[in-house]
């Protein structure tokens, strides 16, 4: 892309949006996308710090097969905050509201989104929502799982469930706010001449993940105030003693929570076409068939729900029509998968830190798409529902797909966003780790899942202990594997070297403008010309390549 | 598959098979594609790798023929799951005709289960090799789920609500029954084990015990002790709709609809007797809901069955 912005760079010191201001309320009060966009990086990092350590208490029990290191009930609390906590408050939020705030405005070249005291808000609302989580995970904790089952949650669990409940309702709303303002953003405030089509992949993903905030986050919040008023006021909505029907909450937590799963992965999509295209050097291979196969898996998300439910007691033919339906969502991911690969081939491969992520993300979605056919074939299913082989298959996509995303974006975009370099080697040395590691953990969950051993179990039978052990081991090195980028990202803030405009020699308008950008993102609005990747333009970035290849001989 | 690091649950019932010859399709079909994916990453990133930071490659902008190659491909393969998925688990949820009932009850947190001889069992199940075994099943409370990885079948036990599944065993020998839907505290510890014994090993150990009343015989009993029998008179001049040969047959309801007369119906009329009233009678039998366990229930049900010899044949039509 070209930008008519005269490139803004190395006189330092020059303002920019980090050092805009200094004090506590330039931060708590900023409209600036960037700023929020930071201010959700450090609120979702310490989440993900937290849900870490739940799971590690998980990994750490289950090393052996009796309950020895914490009783029944604290374990059921522990597994339960960990799929809470990474859920609502890392997993959903990471991509969209951290790079997606951060990037959205600047790729299209908008000065900041459509409004920028409502994402401000979503911030406060998700901290909010957090608070209360927080509060409910310290007195007391909550053991229904994420999931919410009626009518134990609703009746029978001793856990502090609404409090929970009321902190899933509220940053259901932080979603919202930041689903319709990418929506506004993306239709209203793109630069002049960047039509639809010459849109970075990116922005594609995050408006087919703002589709599906938007649709299906109600739905949910519905369904948790249900669960509420039952708990609350003894009225009959999902208790059977209470004249009301367990299985209604199934459906109504799935309708959101199915969609909500591609809420995780078509950001961390977008993350991915990026990567590919930049560290190949080449125009992203079949453009249209990506971004529409992310509005085909939006749509798709909504009509597959009854997959969850396919041993609830539904009936067998609806059980057979979303198995059917579940089966066309392996079209557009094959699609994508397919075409990042044609990407590769003929391309400049580099294995940068972000590239490394994107290819272990191909590898690990294709992974954890496959092993989703398993769960969509009735006949399987049956054996499999509700055991290691479901929390295999979630990881591979939720942990494999999302989180390498989010990682290989961090990463990426990290030169612009702190506007230092991080350490290179580290990088590669620690994306290594988080692959094999990851691998470790959850790969045998496959096996023992199809031996049978259910999920959410706190003691288990002997036969089942050696793969428990693998993957506790795994989930060791995994989590040495995400402490090492915590270091040195925060060590970089500081202590790295200066990043220019453009360290990768990537297209798209955010590399236009200087490393960190300018508090309005540019100093004049861009003007496109071209589609997005357009790698093979001679430009002066080559210039700049060229300069820098003579001066690392 | 070696003795010492198995790959596959022990085949211990007439579908395990099939679900297992499935699932290998299923991962050869994966391992195919992740071997090609990771090839063509590792092959391409190699061969394409940057050689000087002045390369600047080709664009291709793509190709239609090759996206509808592969989209066809996946497509077809996974209409070829789905259709054999579908069609197992179509016939799997079929029990076949002749199958003897189990009544399961799944309560925090423990599974309590009557053989129709009356037997009763907690966290056991005792059953002969190689008879189809039907098993009719409740909650309590919450949501349970009953799992025999070795029968490869699983069902979610409802509260308010009879769910069914079956199994026919083909080996002997003791085998984990879990469940599988997390049910609070103790929900890995409600489990227990199915023992399937020689058919006369079996006769043997039902008849172990002091020759009590079946299930029939107990709902009976209820049946007086209750006074359902004031009326529901076998005559069909009480109150009540006469039970002589109801179970199996569609009923005509009050408000115009027919329902057929299954477990879940005579659960439901007797727990909630105006939810679906039979034509032509008042509205005037109490509910029993919180009176009668929900073993009661079965029982009593137990009772109406045994009072149509032909039902199950009918209900299976």
């Amino acid at each position: 892309m070209i930008a008519t912005a005269p490139a803004p760079t190395a006189v330092e010191p020059r303002e920019h949006y980090l050092n805009a201001g200094y004090g506590v309320k330039s931060w708590l009060l900023t409209t600036d996308h960037k700023r929020i966009a930071l201010l959700y990086l450090a609120s979702i990092t310490l989440f993900f710090v937290l849900g870490g350590a739940f799971a590690v208490l998980v990994r750490l029990e289950l090393v052996t097969p009796e309950g020895d290191l914490m009783r029944s009930e604290t374990y059921n609390k522990m597994f339960a905050m960990h799929g809470l906590i990474m859920v609502f408050f890392f997993l959903i939020p990471s991509i969209p509201a951290v790079l997606g705030n951060f990037l959205l405005p600047i790729m299209i070249g908008a000065r900041d989104l459509a409004f920028p005291r409502l994402n401000l808000a979503s911030w406060y609302v998700y901290t909010l929502g957090g608070l209360f989580t927080l509060g409910a995970a310290t007195t007391g904790g909550v053991d229904t799982g994420w999931t919410f089952y009626t009518p134990y949650s609703s009746t029978y669990s001793n856990g502090a469930v609404i409090a929970t409940a009321i902190g899933v309702f509220i940053v259901g709303f932080s979603s919202i706010l930041t689903g319709l303002n990418f929506i506004v953003t993306i239709h209203k405030m793109r630069a002049p001449g960047l039509t639809w089509f010459r849109l970075p992949l990116f922005v594609w993903a995050h408006y087919a993940t703002s589709l599906v905030i938007m649709l299906g986050t109600p739905v949910l919040t519905a369904a948790i105030l249900l669960v509420g008023i039952e708990r609350m006021f003894g009225i009959g909505i999902f208790d059977p003693a209470l004249g009301g029907d367990p299985v209604l909450f199934q459906h109504l937590f799935w309708f959101y929570s199915h969609p909500a799963v591609y809420i995780m992965i078509l950001p961390s999509m977008g993350v991915i076409s990026e990567l590919i295209a930049c560290f190949s050097r080449k125009r992203i291979f079949g453009y249209n068939l990506i971004a529409f196969s992310s509005l085909a898996i939006a749509a798709l998300g909504f009509l597959v729900w009854g997959h969850h439910m396919f041993v609830s007691g539904q009936s067998v033919y609806a059980g057979i029509v979303f198995s059917f339906l579940s089966f066309f969502v392996a079209i557009p991911s094959a699609i994508k998968v397919f075409n990042w690969i044609a990407t590769l081939y003929k391309g400049s491969v580099s294995y940068d830190t972000p590239m490394l992520y994107a290819m272990g993300f191909i590898g690990l979605f294709t992974i954890g798409g496959l092993t989703g056919l398993f769960l969509s074939t009735l006949a399987i299913d049956v054996h499999v529902h509700d055991t290691y082989f479901v929390v295999a298959h979630f990881h591979y996509i939720m942990v494999g797909g999302a989180m390498m995303g989010y990682l290989g974006g961090i990463h990426f975009w990290w030169p612009k966003i702190s506007g230092r370099l991080y350490p290179e080697g580290w990088g590669r040395f620690s994306a290594l780790v988080i692959f094999v590691g990851f691998n470790l953990t959850f790969f045998p969950q496959f096996i023992l899942g199809y031996l049978g051993m259910p999920r959410r179990y706190h003691v288990y039978p002997e036969e089942f202990q050696v793969l428990n052990v693998m993957s506790s081991a795994g989930a060791t090195i995994l989590g040495v594997g995400y402490l090492i980028p915590l270091i040195y990202l925060v060590w970089s803030m500081r202590y790295g070297p200066r990043a220019e405009a453009n360290p990768w020699g990537a297209k798209g308008l955010e590399w236009e403008t200087a490393s960190p950008p300018p508090k309005e993102n540019f100093e004049q609005t861009p003007v496109v010309t071209e589609e997005a990747y357009n790698y093979a333009r001679e430009s002066e970035s080559d210039v700049s390549k060229l300069n820098r290849a003579i001066s690392s001989v | 598959m070696g003795e010492g690091f198995p790959l596959f649950p022990e085949q211990a019932s007439t579908i395990a098979e099939g679900v297992d010859q499935l699932y290998a399709f299923l991962v050869a079909v994966s391992v195919f594609f992740s071997v090609l994916i990771f090839a063509l990453i590792f092959y391409f990133a190699i061969r394409y790798r940057r050689r000087s930071d002045l390369d600047m490659p080709r664009p291709i902008h793509g190709s239609t023929a090759l996206e509808i190659f592969w989209s066809a491909v996946p497509f077809v393969i996974v209409m070829v799951m789905f259709g054999w998925g579908a069609s197992l688990y179509f016939k799997n949820s079929r029990p076949p005709e002749g199958a003897m009932d189990m009544h399961v009850v799944g309560k925090q947190w423990m599974w309590k289960i009557q053989h129709p001889e009356g037997r009763r069992e907690i966290n056991e199940l005792h059953v002969p090799l190689g008879r189809p075994v039907r098993l009719i099943m409740t909650s309590e409370d919450v949501i349970h789920s009953f799992y025999v990885p070795a029968f490869r079948i699983k069902m979610d036990v409802l509260p308010g609500r009879y769910t069914t599944a079956w199994f026919e065993a083909t080996k002997t020998g003791k085998f984990h029954l879990f469940c599988a839907e997390y049910c609070g505290n103790e929900h890995s510890r409600m489990g227990g084990a199915i023992h399937v014994m020689e058919p006369h090993a079996y006769d043997l150990w039902l008849s172990g015990v002091e020759a009590g009343e079946s299930m029939a015989e107990i709902g009976e009993r209820l049946f007086h002790d209750l006074r359902c029998d004031t009326c529901h008179r076998p005559d069909g001049g009480g109150r009540g709709p006469t039970l002589d040969d109801v179970f199996g047959r569609s009923v005509a309801l009050s408000g115009g609809e027919t329902v057929i007369a299954d477990e879940a119906y005579l659960r439901e009329s007797i727990l909630r007797p105006r939810a679906k009233r039979v034509a032509g009678f008042q509205p005037v039998m109490p509910t029993f809901q919180g009176q009668v366990s929900e073993e009661q229930v079965m029982e009593i049900i137990a009772y109406i069955k045994s009072l149509a010899s032909e039902g199950e044949r009918r209900l299976a039509r």
